[in-house]
């Protein structure tokens, strides 16, 4: 157990003891006894970046199941490392945010605090661990514990069903990957990313790579909010903003992201994952994008804009990808996309999480999140507002803040595309930039709204519930700190490029560097006037201000748009029929009545038999080792028969149980005829008793009840004709193919040698297999026991005298 | 005779079975009485019915029947006796309580499902 293991495992030992904690202190915030560990985790991580900037990998492995080859290997790199930093960084200032945001008295903030270290452990584990089983175990881990989050005022139904929903889909996902990791194994016999990465080639040529893929894509698109999987984030808003700040926007929904990052080198190389992933990233940010406009629930408006810009980056990822095709560093011109994927989720990181944070503000300050009713905000909130211009501004892509240098690179790895020349992208490829170029511009509409409707216009006090006020400091600090590294990043780009993009991209791209070559990636604010990106983004400017200035005119189409082709619809939809179609399936076969699970029984026991029979041409009929055939067992035979149609055609139930009487004394004839003395005597015993029992039983039959022939059923004659066809088939190709002599000439001459008797069949009951016997015994016991206690005991009846007094 | 008495229980089977399929508790059980006949006979006929002795050393034959199968038959009537008789017992009761002997109203209770 290393003190890597410690660290990752160190947020899962503190929510052991939060609980302790939350109720020995009550006069300080749980919070503040929580902050300390994400900020030294920080720290530490930190730590690790000199030696990954000099491309050293950190591993460090702890046995677990060796059996199954399961082992708890942390394997720290470029692209672990900055999930690492993230969450840890993020984490701290969301944990100190959270101080000032939920109240100490209201809030249940034991459980709250304890579900926020489950999660930030488990999404430290994803995003470190080497082996596949440990990651799947850490990502369900992600899920429950959002799901917790989600749900965290569980008594409204909103929480409720979002925390369902995202339960349901993000839980879809990770099955999906635990069988891609199970696929892996079988093709590789490892479950260690390494070393599955290393046999790249062999994977690529085997006929279960697609499969692998696309499971392992599910479970990536699903985690990620990626088209059509993007429903659950929208819904995941009931949580608080502390956690839609750190959960939906800068960490767990970029699992899926560093799941593609990280599985990038596998299956990179093949035109299938370029594909997929581009164009599904692709659409994700034109619908999240056209549907953020739309929201008029400022965190509405979040999760769409965080949808969208996860497919940026999910489609930047598939382009970069292409770079593998390349060989040579120097001129290679695609890595741009990958560069670019990875600073654009640095830059996500900051300023999503800013904003989110600006929203709870001004949720927690006014009492309402609806832009119908926030306004002018700016004069009382000058701060917050500030933080919101510096984040919206980005997001919008407008320099000189960071969001406007990814997005350059953004169009410039979409235009690329266009010129590849392979994936037969021919025509398809100018469809890329066309999207890329429409969705930026609903990007900056919504990025626009969220900013002016809010902070801008008339301030009107009294649409809202409380009076708007500045923010406490506590509060401030977390999204200055955030603003402050959009504008960091955005004028020294090169300070997140040389220590994090690089060694980043050196683990997403491994085979395009040679021994001791490094990604030399330089971000620049100005391509020069040559540069088509540039004109791609004053024209996003352009038509986004005179579409953001007409918008009254033009938003009618979203009402155009047919409610019930929504996804969300489909998907209430879906579980609604679901449950009802189990409900009927259910219903229907479950009928409550015992005829027909008795005939579902018989019909399977037939089937089953007969097809066996025919399937393995089993029957058999021999005459050879038959006995002759005496009249006297012809006429018992007669008998018999003549017996079981009387009972099934008497039209009083005495007369069956006369006529069951009598086949049972035919049966002791027939034991008779056989040789069989002892059970000729026992069977005339019992069956007189049963045929007294029998008419006990009839006695006392309630007296309304009219006599009548058995009903003739057709499905039940069929049922029984094939039951007893079966049974008869099966009798006679048991006796046509005897295997062996039986084991009789044993008791024959040991009987009396051994057991001293002459009766062999009682020597057998109570010598040679006493033990039947002896639980023949029990069973008659406990039957006597059961009859005893039914006639005795009266317990309804009981229960119903005390409640009458 | 082994293929004879094949078809004869077969037969046994048959008759079991429909009663089982049928409405009213006291035909089913009957059903069982002829069922568990029909078992008796099956075990007995697949243990041979070639002629001999009763397996009685006494008889001083040269051949007897094969005793196995008669001990198996012998504890499974019993079996099968305490079985029907708790069964009969509870259909008894059931009629007692319940006032019905109709297996189509003996359900549970809708509104529990």
């Amino acid at each position: 157990m290393s003190l890597l293991h410690i660290a990752i495992l160190s947020p899962l030992l503190l929510a052991i003891f939060v609980p302790v904690i939350y109720k020995i202190s009550k006069f300080l915030h749980l919070g503040w006894f929580v902050l300390p560990l994400p900020v030294i985790l920080f720290t530490y991580f930190f730590s690790f970046l000199g030696d990954i900037k000099n491309g050293q990998a950190v591993t460090s492995s702890v046995e677990w199941i060796s059996f199954l080859d399961i082992s708890f290997d942390i394997y720290i790199d470029g692209l672990g490392l900055l999930f690492a930093l993230l969450i840890s960084g993020i984490g701290a200032l969301v944990v100190l945010y959270s101080i000032y945001y939920l109240d100490k008295y209201k809030e249940h903030l034991n459980t709250f605090y304890v579900y926020l270290l489950l999660f930030m452990g488990a999404m430290l584990g994803v995003v470190l661990s080497d082996n596949l089983i440990v990651l799947y175990a850490f990502w369900e881990l992600t899920s429950f514990s959002s799901f917790l989050l989600i749900g965290y005022w569980n008594e409204r139904e909103k929480s409720r069903y979002g925390a369902q929903k995202s339960m349901l889909i993000t839980v879809f996902g990770g099955l999906s990957l635990l069988g891609a990791i199970i696929l892996l194994y079988v093709m590789t016999g490892t479950f260690s990313i390494r070393e599955i990465i290393a046999q790249s080639d062999f994977i690529v040529s085997h006929e279960l790579l697609l499969p692998t893929m696309i499971l392992i894509l599910l479970g990536a698109f699903t985690k990620s909010a990626q088209f059509p999987f993007h429903i659950w984030l929208p819904d995941a808003m009931e949580a608080p903003t502390p956690v839609s700040a750190y959960l939906h926007s800068a960490t767990m929904v970029k699992a899926g992201i560093y799941l593609v990052a990280r599985f990038t080198p596998l299956f990179g190389i093949t035109g299938e994952w370029f594909w997929i992933v581009t164009i599904v990233g692709i659409i994700t940010l034109f619908w999240g994008s056209f549907n953020a406009v739309k929201q008029t629930d400022l965190k509405g408006i979040l999760a769409f804009s965080t949808v969208s810009q996860l497919g940026m980056i999910m489609s930047m990822l598939g382009a970069g990808a292409a770079s593998v095709h390349f060989d040579f560093l120097d001129e290679n011109i695609y890595t741009v996309a990958t560069a670019a994927a990875v600073f654009h989720l640095v830059n996500h990181a900051t300023f999503k999480g800013s904003l989110f944070m600006v929203v709870g503000i001004v949720d927690h300050e006014t009492g309402t999140r609806d832009i119908r009713r926030l306004g002018g905000l700016m004069t009382v909130m000058p701060i917050t507002a500030t933080i919101a211009f510096l984040g919206a501004f980005s997001m919008a892509g407008i320099p000189p803040f960071n969001g406007f240098l990814s997005k350059e690179m953004f169009f410039t790895s979409m235009l690329r595309i266009t010129e590849m020349g392979i994936f037969n992208l021919e025509t398809w490829g100018l469809l890329f930039p066309i999207l890329a170029w429409v969705a930026s511009i609903f990007t900056f509409i919504y990025s626009m709204i969220l900013f002016f409707k809010t902070f801008t216009g008339k301030l009107d006090p009294e649409k809202l519930e409380k009076k708007p006020h500045e923010a406490p400091l506590g509060m401030l600090i977390p999204p200055v700190i955030l603003a402050s590294l959009v504008v960091i990043f955005g004028f020294f780009p090169d300070l997140v490029s040389t220590n994090i993009i690089e060694p980043a991209m050196a683990s997403i791209l491994p085979d395009l560097l040679g021994d001791g070559e490094k990604f030399d990636i330089h971000i620049y604010h100005w391509h020069g006037l040559k540069s088509f990106e540039l004109y791609m983004t004053i024209g996003v400017i352009v038509v986004g201000t005179l579409l953001y200035r007409s918008l009254r005119k033009w938003d009618g189409i979203y009402n155009r748009l047919p409610k019930q082709v929504t996804w969300n619809y489909f998907y209430d939809r879906g579980v609604e029929l679901s449950q009802l179609g189990a409900y009927n399936f259910t219903k229907s076969y479950m009928t409550g009545s015992i005829r027909s699970y008795l005939a579902y029984m018989l019909i399977f026991f037939v089937a089953i038999l007969l097809w066996t029979i025919g399937y393995k041409d089993a029957f058999a009929l021999s005459m050879e080792k038959t006995s002759p055939i005496r009249v006297y067992e012809v006429i018992l035979a007669l008998v018999l028969v003549a017996g079981s149609i009387t009972i099934l055609a008497a039209k009083s139930r005495l007369t069956s149980i006369i006529a069951l009487g009598a086949v049972g004394y035919t049966v002791s004839l027939f034991f008779v005829v056989f040789r069989a003395p002892d059970l000729a005597l026992t069977q005339l015993v019992i069956e007189t008793v049963s045929v007294a029992l029998f008419l006990v039983c009839f006695y006392h039959l309630p007296k309304l009840k009219r006599e009548e022939r058995v009903r003739f059923k057709l499905n039940n004659a069929l049922i029984s004709l094939g039951v007893g066809v079966t049974v008869t088939l099966i009798a006679m190709s048991a006796h046509s193919t005897k295997l062996f002599k039986p084991i009789s000439e044993y008791y024959v001459e040991n009987t009396y040698e051994l057991a001293h008797g002459k009766n062999m069949v009682n020597v057998i009951l109570v010598d040679f297999r006493g033990f039947d016997t002896l639980f023949e015994i029990c069973v008659l016991g406990i039957a006597s026991l059961g009859i005893y206690g039914m006639i005795k005991l009266r317990l309804s009846g009981k229960g119903e005298q005390n409640e009458k007094q | 005779m082994e293929i004879l008495m094949s078809i004869v229980i077969g037969f046994l089977f048959m008759s079991a079975v429909y009663l089982m399929l049928s409405k009213s508790l006291l035909r089913i059980i009957i059903g069982t009485g002829l069922l568990s006949h029909g078992a008796h006979l099956l075990i007995l006929t697949m243990g041979g019915l070639k002629t001999g002795a009763a397996p009685l050393l006494g008889e001083h034959a040269e051949q007897y029947t094969d005793p196995l199968p008669q001990a198996l038959i012998l504890t499974a009537i019993v079996i099968s006796f305490g079985v029907t008789a708790f069964f009969l017992v509870l259909a008894y009761r059931s009629y007692q309580e319940l006032g019905t002997d109709n297996m189509e109203r003996l359900r549970g209770n809708e509104g529990h499902d």
